[in-house]
């Protein structure tokens, strides 16, 4: 059943326009609120306890098939660099077919796969054609790569060389560089957040075949994936394809949650000089978990502070009023447990001191006052009335899914997700900005030249 | 893991993750896997009209959702300009946000904020676009602003002078402080001496600087007319009911006088060039780019859809001759790629890109990419090679229209460069047709030493003592 999503009338949208620009749509045909569907999504789960999230899409005769497990790099241990390396492994080797042959099964066939890991998931995805024949080989293929991966040594050598070249790409990048700082110092050493996923040279060269074989064993389990799955297929069909790519996988068990990072105590600042003409900066804090009961004043915040490009107050302070910078951000990233707070911005070195201390203070600006009711508004429109973008693509639907069932969100999350926003209020904003970002322990990060040298 | 879109110069960065991602594989599908480019759709579902002061029109209806995407593409970009004026197409594209006789500085992008749409704009070498993505209803409203603005700017030279700064900014962070994108820049204006291509799109640092608004305003109406202008419009309308808007929101924009510029078509390489990039990096790189004709200039259509089906034998997927051979097998690629725009304007290059892997040097890279390329003069491509090209050709067709934005994009590509959009249905019976033998007689053809540029980047030591000597451009 699809369950149609209220919206604002239009109209209302409209005279707020008229208050700044009073134009000719005016009179046009435009009186009709906006109506959007929600998504009537369908879930179950496997014999195997897999949760499955399929959403039939039949104008176009393809299907995307995501499957996440809870397998990313938060799940290393001290193996830093053990779950990207298992990911990227999968399709290297499985069952009777080896790397070539796994490839050239999926591209003789039009087939599109991808997987990857981040730090909360792993992920393997397939975009495919529903021409029986041709969605046949491609779903077994994906199937024997989840469930049979052969990590033979050849290929785990191999592997295990591209990821310290990725290191060291990492190495010559800022902003990559910033981007590790920011994880090391935010979350402490202890913390499975800490680390990139990518791992490290001592901890990479360390991990050996068994390691990967156990790390498989006990992540890439029933209990522990969530199969998304939108296209040109009927819900009888979807159960079949959810059973046929996870299926034969043990049930297994649900990992442990992870521990709950720690705020800092007080205010850290991280330097590294590096050779660039611009200075990377980053600020930020510990900020929200999935399902976060500030999700949506936090994000509703964010977006007028810095979420929303030209709307926001960082890029009007920063780029339009100074010239400071290209880019200027703030972002949660919502995560299993509590991800990062992070606002941004490059800048010529001689600058750097400048716009940091502009970030600083508008953070602290808004922390203390909260937005305006005008930008609320603002905030509000601009949010409900995109969302019909949202939701205007399979490959967007299919990655809503997956992260729904991931964070095991409420099945109504998206068709909620309006009525969430407009009833976010003024206070609410500056309540959860003051209890969840303290701009007194605040972690900064600055990598660029000392331009004192220049 | 190389940055693919190195021509690509834009308004601001968005502001999540997934967007940037998002924005950034429309152009790397687009301009670089050939094979992907373009989508295939009945002509039938394209509507085109001319309204009278010679804005051409395309509307793509698609109802899969209650969206809109509105797109108004230029004829004008990095390839049309010349020494000591780099860059301002892509200023322009900047500065067109920065306000009208109507709407102040800023309000553009506030009004389509406040009516949920999410709007950028990008510059290319071939052309400069904007777009608004929005509920269906809401297109009148990028119409009235996206019509204001090609007539009406306002250029302020107090505002142009910050966002000349912003843009500095932008240049640092995409190309002087990335050692591969620096690289690229210097290959291409190693290449192509007299061409367009020679210049890269966000502009050489010291153009920019000399840059001044009058530059901008004799750029803005020479190019800025209906007459050099494409809307394109894809999603949830009725074509009938997009061209009586259209009508009614740009009809009064005048016509400007008739475009005529110069082709400045490459001119013969005699020898190979090499150039040496050193720069602060951790990886060597190295880039290989041979002169090739394009769809619009070619003389022979197939030899185009030949060099494209080549590009796929080399690096069409994960199973294709770079992965399987340079990655996997002789393990001596960290990273290698072909690529190839067939809808580029002028004559372009054909290039050939790789990341040796440990312990493998730059110059056994560049051995085996030429020995890729002996194989393809001397050797028929497999059947079974040519099929899978195909295959993957077909499927990207239905893939393509999953995307409203993708779908309007194509269309402007195409007759931005002067091709026309209809040339996009023939791409799937194109690439069918193409033989083993054609592809060798491209290879053996174009894929030439004396028409060969090699650019590498040598890494210089990280060292945070060393700060690169930054001209500080401050406004005079």
């Amino acid at each position: 059943m699809k369950i149609p999503t209220s919206y604002r009338p239009l109209i209302i949208l409209l005279i707020g326009i008229a208050l700044v620009t009073g134009y000719a749509w005016m009179s046009g045909d435009m009186h009709e609120p906006v109506k959007v569907k929600g998504l009537a999504i369908k879930s179950w789960t496997t014999t195997n306890g897999a949760r499955v999230y399929y959403v039939p899409a039949t104008s176009l005769p393809m299907i995307d098939v995501r499957v996440v497990f809870d397998a990313g790099s938060a799940r290393d241990g001290k193996q830093f660099g053990i779950a990207q390396l298992t990911n990227e492994l999968l399709p290297e080797g499985a069952g009777d077919w080896n790397a070539q042959q796994l490839a050239e099964r999926f591209e003789d066939v039009g087939a599109d796969f991808s997987n990857d890991a981040e730090r909360d998931m792993a992920v393997i995805s397939l975009r495919s054609l529903t021409e029986k024949k041709w969605l046949d080989t491609a779903l077994e293929t994906m199937a024997t790569i989840i469930s049979q991966p052969r990590f033979d040594q050849k290929d785990i050598d191999r592997d295990r060389q591209l990821q310290l070249v990725s290191i060291e790409e990492q190495q010559q990048s800022p902003e990559a560089i910033a981007d590790k700082l920011f994880y090391k110092n935010l979350y402490g050493d202890d913390h499975p957040y800490a680390h990139s996923s990518m791992g490290n040279k001592a901890t990479l060269t360390s991990i050996k075949r068994e390691d990967l074989v156990a790390f498989h064993k006990q992540y890439y389990v029933g209990k522990n994936a969530v199969v998304a799955i939108v296209g040109d297929v009927d819900e009888k069909q979807a159960h079949q394809i959810a059973e046929q790519v996870v299926g034969t996988l043990p049930a297994g068990e649900t990992p442990a949650a992870l521990p709950e990072p720690k705020p800092l105590a007080k205010s850290v600042t991280v330097r590294q000089v590096y050779p660039t003409t611009q200075t990377h900066l980053l600020a930020g804090v510990i900020g929200l978990e999935r399902g976060d009961k500030d999700y949506f004043p936090l994000y509703v915040g964010n977006h007028i502070l810095g979420g929303s490009g030209f709307s926001s107050r960082m890029m009007a302070e920063i780029r339009e009023k100074r010239a400071l910078a290209y880019s200027a951000y703030s972002y949660f990233l919502p995560m299993h447990v509590r991800g990062p707070f992070q606002m941004g911005a490059q800048t010529r070195n001689d600058k750097a001191e400048e716009t940091l201390k502009l970030m600083k203070q508008e953070l602290r600006t808004f922390v203390a006052q909260g937005p305006t009711a005008d930008e609320l508004e603002h905030a509000k429109r601009n949010i409900t009335g995109g969302f019909p973008l949202k939701l205007a693509s399979n490959k967007n639907i299919v990655q809503y899914l997956a992260m729904i069932g991931f964070y095991k969100l409420p099945l109504n999350y998206l068709d909620k997700f309006n009525q969430q926003i407009n009833a976010v209020t003024l206070k609410q904003i500056k309540d959860a900005f003051k209890r969840r970002v303290d701009p007194d322990k605040l972690l900064t990060v600055i990598v660029g030249a000392d331009a004192k040298q220049q | 893991m190389i940055r693919l879109s190195y021509h690509v110069a834009n308004h601001w960065v968005s502001s999540t993750a997934e967007e940037t991602l998002n924005f950034l594989k429309h152009f790397v599908a687009l301009f670089l896997l050939g094979l992907a480019a373009t989508s295939v759709q009945a002509a039938a579902s394209v509507h085109e009209y001319r309204l009278a002061n010679g804005m051409k029109v395309l509307v793509k209806p698609d109802h899969r959702a209650p969206v809109v995407v509105a797109q108004v593409w230029y004829k004008v970009g990095s390839s049309y300009e010349w020494s000591g004026l780099t860059g301002v197409s892509h200023v322009l594209e900047h500065m067109m946000f920065n306000g009208t006789k109507k709407h102040g500085r800023g309000e553009f992008s506030r009004i389509i904020a406040e009516q949920g749409g999410r709007e950028n704009a990008f510059t290319s070498r071939d052309y400069t676009a904007y777009f608004q993505q929005l509920e269906k209803s809401r297109l009148p409203i990028s119409m009235e602003l996206e019509a204001d603005r090609m007539h009406n700017l306002v250029l302020d030279p107090k505002i142009f002078a910050k966002e000349l700064k912003v843009v500095m900014e932008e240049r640092r962070t995409r190309t002087d402080d990335q050692p591969r994108s620096l690289t690229y820049e210097q290959f291409y204006a190693a290449a192509f001496t007299n061409s367009g291509y020679h210049n890269p799109t966000i502009g050489w640092m010291n153009d920019l600087d000399t840059l001044n608004v009058d530059d901008l305003r004799a750029w803005y109406k020479e190019w800025y007319a209906p007459n050099n202008a494409t809307l394109v419009v894809a999603g949830d309308v009725d074509p009938d009911d997009v061209y009586a808007m259209a009508k009614r929101y740009y009809g009064d924009v005048p016509k400007g006088k008739a475009i005529n510029f110069k082709p400045r078509q490459e001119s013969e390489q005699h020898g190979e060039r090499r150039i040496v990039v050193a720069a602060p990096a951790k990886l060597p790189f190295i880039l290989m780019g041979y002169k090739v004709p394009v769809l619009a200039t070619a003389k022979d259509e197939k030899e185009v859809y030949a060099l494209d089906v080549l590009t796929g034998v080399l690096d069409g997927g994960n199973s294709a001759r770079f992965a399987r051979d340079l990655i996997r097998g002789r393990q001596l690629a960290a990273s290698a790629g072909a690529s190839y725009s067939m809808y580029a304007r002028i004559n372009d290059l054909l290039i050939l890109q790789g990341i040796p892997a440990n312990g493998h040097t730059i110059q056994e890279m560049e051995a085996a990419l030429r020995g890729h390329v002996e194989r393809l003069k001397t050797e028929l491509v497999d059947e079974k090679e040519l099929q899978r090209i195909k295959a993957q050709v077909i499927a990207a067709k239905v893939y393509e229209k999953d995307s409203v934005f993708y779908q309007a994009m194509s269309l402007g590509i195409l007759e931005s460069v002067g091709l026309g959009w209809q040339k996009q249905d023939e791409y799937v019976d194109k690439i069918k047709a193409v033989t083993a033998e054609q592809v060798r007689e491209v290879a053996r053809k174009y894929l030439i030493d004396d028409h060969l540029t090699v650019a590498t980047l040598k890494p210089l030591p990280i060292d945070p003592n060393k700060a690169p000597v930054m001209p500080l451009p401050e406004r005079h």
